[in-house]
């Protein structure tokens, strides 16, 4: 049995993150460097359940430090590395954890092109995976946040991977990312979920993750089989409700969200359009998170 | 040389040792070789038995080979547009480098990736030519006026231009070579060799032997390293493909002299050997027009062989920065002459804080 990262001592784990803590989710590993508090205790708090690794291959070498230069006295920032090269402008500090979060999207969405990858969150219950593409401002993390702390398995919570060969469903079972209001909301309808520091004023409002459920975590070399693509819609003061979204809309829809969707060339038609075959399409309409859960659940019974 | 650098340069010769490679090599190697830009070509290298590595090895290269493939397409598609922008452009539209290797499916095509589409056409046409890319949606990135002038002064080619929806990037040449460089060949004759490009009626490529010229005059007059290694595998791949035929190696060296290029051939058979055994006759090094001294060749093998390390951390040497910064003033120094450099230099040093 591997080790996780939850069985390391506070200063172990830092000492590990000096030199390289070897992590990984779904079919990826990280070896992830940092020198931050902040990365530490994020990692800490929302991490526990993952194994870590000891040698051999990482897919991603990544690190988190402050950036050097006079500007560390005044206004210090952060930056991420993959290897050896930064893809982003450097942030303030206090945004170091999720500039981590970011940066791990950002090298499975620019390097793994072995999936064909959906923007969109995705959860699991009695086998039958309910895809959730988002539109930003949807209430897409809220909801996915909501099934997951309410005994859905969490499979991703922004990057949909599907497998080339089989088109089943591949988890990371990372953290959610919460933003601004639903930050309050979500503490409040559950108060047992452990959520990391609120990053202020980061380019999407505040920002603070969710731990992923340890179940979903365990389960993470588990596939699932699509079943449902469902577009949410939150709206004050509306029952909740489920209707039909028409396939083809459905299809343009993942094709023109996907992170790479034209790169498959044929190959990425072919897996979209048996996904969108293999799945029921819904419009979904709620405002409050029990009726929502309770559709949800009537979905996959 | 380490350990990483050896076993990333033996699985490009000896594609075979790759199933041999433990994973903690692989995780050198496929670092180095993403920072080269050569994953694709190891992918397209190890396809025909990967079973034999790692799956999640396996799985970077054939994203690489995704990509690559991704490419090949949109050039394709992209070539088709052009030809509609340069119906009425009169004379040859002859593409360069990845282009032409993708175009014409030629050895260094497998698994390679690269940002741009370069064509070369006489000059006489650089104003038509122009104009009809404009008119096709092709805009000149922002640059100031003291740009402009640079480039079309004193460059071999336009400044780069960029088609408003497609986002691709197109350099339009008319030389090989920077106007105002120390070495000069002659581009009209690369034109009137090219052969017409299959299934594309509106361009053709440069002759076999013009293709290797043009790669390795490129290469050794550039001052951006870190495609280093890249661009000696495409020639290594060009130099297997058509070296095996034996006339080859006499026409390659007087082609070389024709157009003044003896010299980048000299280190791109010298270092495509040395780097990548490249089989190249002994004659063909030997009697390579205008081949330096053995001082100069051993200066310059302090600073090309560290430079061709310098792409990663996992195989720099302590040499491989400053060889690499060497290399850098020696293409300026070798693209314009002192009195236009130095003040060209003074702009740029200044113009960075604006």
């Amino acid at each position: 049995m591997a080790l996780t990262l939850g069985e390391l001592s506070a200063r172990d784990l830092r000492r590990h993150l000096a030199r390289g803590l070897d992590l990984r989710t779904g079919p990826f590993r990280f070896l992830i460097r940092s020198r931050r508090e902040e990365v530490a205790r994020g990692l800490e708090r929302l991490y526990p359940d993952f194994p870590l690794e000891v040698d051999g291959f990482r897919d991603f070498h990544i690190r988190i430090d402050a950036v050097a230069g006079p500007r560390r006295c005044y206004k210090p920032q952060c930056n991420f590395w993959h290897d050896e090269h930064a893809p982003f402008k450097p942030l303030p500090l206090d945004h170091a954890f999720p500039l981590l979060e970011w940066g791990m999207n950002w090298c499975i969405a620019g390097y793994a092109q072995h999936y064909l990858m959906l923007h969109a969150a995705v959860l699991e219950r009695h086998g039958r995976a309910v895809i959730l593409p988002g539109d930003p401002g949807a209430g897409k993390s809220t909801l996915t946040a909501a099934l997951a702390l309410s005994g859905w398995r969490l499979l991703s919570d922004e990057i949909t991977l599907i497998d080339r060969v089989d088109g089943h469903i591949v988890p990371l079972a990372r953290p959610i990312s919460l933003k601004n209001q639903s930050i309050a909301l979500i503490r409040e309808a559950f108060p047992q979920a452990v959520i990391g520091d609120t990053a202020l004023d980061t380019h999407k409002g505040s920002v603070a993750h969710l731990r992923p459920p340890p179940n979903s975590v365990a389960r993470m070399s588990e596939k699932a089989r699509p079943a449902h693509i469902v577009f949410p819609r939150w709206r004050a003061e509306t029952t909740a409700r489920l209707t039909r979204h028409s396939k083809a809309d459905a299809f343009i829809h993942a094709a023109t969200h996907g992170f790479n969707y034209s790169l498959q060339g044929r190959l990425g038609f072919e897996l979209n359009a048996a996904l969108i075959d293999a799945c029921t399409c819904w419009d979904f309409e709620y405002s409050r998170l029990e009726e929502a859960l309770a559709a949800f659940e009537e979905l996959v019974a | 040389m380490n350990p990483a650098c050896a076993s990333f340069l033996l699985a490009l010769r000896e594609p075979g040792a790759m199933a041999e490679f433990d994973a903690r090599t692989w995780d050198c190697v496929v670092r180095l070789a993403r920072a080269c830009g050569l994953l694709g070509r190891l992918g397209a290298q190890a396809a025909g038995f990967h079973e034999r590595l790692p799956p999640a090895v396996w799985r970077h290269l054939e994203a690489a080979l995704t990509l690559a493939e991704q490419q090949r397409r949109a050039v394709h598609w992209e070539l088709v547009q052009l030809s509609f922008d340069l119906e009425g452009i009169a004379g040859p539209v002859v593409l360069l480098k990845g282009a032409a290797y993708a175009a014409a499916d030629l050895p260094p095509a497998a698994g390679r990736i690269f940002t741009d589409i370069d064509l070369l056409l006489p000059r006489a046409q650089m104003d038509a030519t122009e104009a009809a890319l404009m008119l096709g949606g092709w805009i000149t990135s922002p640059h100031d006026a003291y740009d402009l002038r640079y480039y079309r002064e004193w460059m071999h080619e336009l400044p780069p231009m960029q088609h408003i929806r497609r986002q691709t990037w197109l350099d339009v040449h008319h030389n090989l070579l920077p106007e105002s460089a120390r070495r000069q060949t002659r581009p009209e004759l690369i034109l009137s060799a090219s052969v017409p490009l299959p299934g594309f009626p509106r361009f053709r490529i440069p002759a076999p032997v013009d293709l290797v010229l043009h790669s390795a005059t490129h290469l050794f007059h550039e001052g951006e390293w870190q495609h280093g290694l890249r661009d000696l595998a495409d020639l290594d791949a060009l130099l297997r493909a058509y070296g095996s035929e034996p006339a080859f190696w006499g026409r390659l060296l007087s082609r070389a002299a024709e157009l003044n290029l003896g010299r980048p051939l000299y280190y791109a058979l010298r270092y495509a050997r040395r780097l990548l055994q490249t089989p190249i006759p002994e004659e063909a090094i030997a009697n390579c027009p205008e081949r330096p001294c053995s001082l100069s060749a051993a200066v310059m093998d302090v600073l090309f062989l560290p430079a061709f390390a310098s792409a990663h951390a996992e195989c720099r040497s302590v040499l491989s920065r400053p060889a690499a910064f060497a290399l850098y003033v020696r293409s300026h120094w070798l693209r314009m002459p002192l009195h236009l450099l130095l003040p060209h230099l003074l702009r740029k040093a200044f113009k960075t804080e604006a």
